[in-house]
């Protein structure tokens, strides 16, 4: 294994392990908010500023990877998807700790049939299994599984379009509720998100494995 | 504890002034690039440290050069003993018109052993270190200079590391040789500095950033500056060492 081959296998670890944290970030937001657990929510919040410290990390290791390695052709792509995904799982680390400070935010727990009506558990479940698809993707170099992640995504475009319709009608029908509930919209808006950041990085790592540029594709033309 | 530090020193050859007031330390298993360009001092430096200049007319210096905290210019110094602790590698490989086996116990038989299983082993031993010895292991009778130019670099190295040396100094060691070549001897010494203090003098700038811990950046005979090889290609502090590495120097 060459010296450059050593420091590639320390940047993937270190992009897995922020991966894991970001994954861990969001799975404890839902619970947090299924719970109503305040203060696994303040632990979030606090996790954040090791996501950041990963990133910054990771930041100054493609840095002088590129610095003192020139690297080229896989290894270049490696190096240019790793610096990319790294700022796509920092914002999926923003996501979560955003999420957590709603459930700090206020006081009485989220009514079970506001989350139900509204599928915000269900946008934390598909976000975080398309995440761990491009995790998975990622450390298998499977461009195949990084392709489904396009059409996964859809779902939750689609729960996020119809979202204010229905929190319209929850707070028309519960008005008392009408913090939580536009906390509850945030939330999704922001779980959408998670969506696209998961998008970008299958891109990234299409890229570096086939050398292909996906961007500004529609779905389908991604998924050939 | 340094391995090799050097105080105020200064190089002459005649009037003409080529090392200017040069003060640094190495830390042991480390690798050191010496960089810079044509004519600022770096290789005269490296050959100071096993006192390669000294037959060259008109040679002079001041300052101090400890090696393991041992002076190498005092008068106490044996220079043969130094060299053997300090090695050198040089710019164009140079094996000797023997065969690869003779080449690597070159030092040893000179030094009166004659031991064969000591030398056989140490011949097995310096040709896997240097990374040959797959290559040439059922052909140890060949003559030397019927290997390739990349491996007869690497055969000068197995014949460095059989006397044992602590430090080795190379002289731009892969300039000489093609890409996969280069390739091979800078794996090499990146898996030597477990064992070896390793000072490089190179007018690759990339090579310096693959291979070595800190960078010594030499103009007109001054230091310029050193610091950690990371730090210097990416955030140098001074502009003409910038400048230099960016290529844009002159």
């Amino acid at each position: 294994m060459t010296h450059l081959d050593t420091e590639l296998q320390y940047l993937k670890k270190d992009i897995m392990e922020l991966w894991k944290i970001t994954q861990s970030q969001l799975e404890r937001g839902k619970k947090a908010l299924i719970n109503f657990d305040r203060d696994l929510a303040r632990q979030i919040i606090a996790t954040e500023k090791r996501v950041n410290a990963y990133e910054l990390k990771i930041d100054r290791d493609c840095e002088n990877i590129f610095a003192l390695f020139n690297p080229v052709a896989i290894d270049l792509r490696f190096v240019l998807a790793v610096l990319k995904i790294n700022s796509n799982l920092e914002r999926i680390g923003d996501i979560a700790e955003g999420v957590a400070r709603f459930v700090v935010d206020v006081d009485k727990q989220f009514s079970a049939e506001l989350l139900e009506k509204t599928h915000v558990i269900q946008m934390f479940d598909l976000s975080i299994d398309i995440l761990s698809d491009t995790a998975v993707a990622f450390e298998k170099e499977d461009t195949q599984l990084a392709r489904t992640i396009f059409m996964k995504d859809e779902k939750l475009d689609e729960i996020n379009s119809t979202a204010s319709y229905k929190i319209a009608d929850y707070i028309k029908a519960h008005p008392d509720q009408l913090r939580e509930s536009l906390h509850v919209l945030s939330m999704i808006r922001k779980l959408e998100r998670v969506g696209d950041q998961s998008k970008n990085i299958a891109e990234e790592i299409i890229f570096y494995l086939e050398a292909k540029v996906l961007k500004h594709l529609s779905a389908k033309q991604k998924q050939e | 504890m340094y391995k090799i530090r050097t105080t105020d020193v200064n190089v002459f050859y005649g009037d003409n002034h080529v090392i200017k007031n040069v003060s640094m330390e190495v830390m042991p298993n480390t690798v050191t690039a010496l960089i810079g360009p044509s004519g600022c001092g770096k290789s005269t430096f490296l050959r100071l440290l096993n006192r390669m200049n000294d037959y060259i007319d008109g040679f002079s210096m001041t300052g101090n050069i400890f090696v393991d905290n041992n002076e190498i210019y005092s008068r106490k110094t044996v220079v043969e003993e130094l060299r053997k602790k300090v090695g050198m590698v040089f710019q164009k490989p140079n094996p000797f018109p023997k065969s690869i086996y003779e080449n690597v116990v070159y030092g040893l038989r000179i030094q009166g052993i004659k031991n064969k299983a000591l030398l056989d082993e140490t011949v097995e031993r310096c040709l896997v270190q240097a990374a040959l010895w797959n290559e040439v292991k059922d052909d140890l009778k060949k003559s030397a200079l019927a290997l390739s130019g990349g491996q007869q670099q690497r055969l000068c190295i197995a014949r460095t590391l059989a006397v044992e040396p602590t430090v080795i100094l190379m002289d731009e060691p892969a300039s000489a040789l093609d890409p996969i070549s280069t390739s091979k001897i800078e794996e090499l010494i990146y898996e030597l500095k477990n064992k070896y203090t390793i000072i490089i003098v190179t007018h690759n700038m990339q090579q310096a950033g693959r291979v070595s811990d800190r960078t010594a950046f030499f103009y007109m005979g001054d230091l310029v500056e050193y610091d950690e090889t990371k730090k210097i290609f990416t955030n140098p502090k001074l502009e003409r060492t910038q400048n230099y590495i960016t290529g844009r120097f002159g």
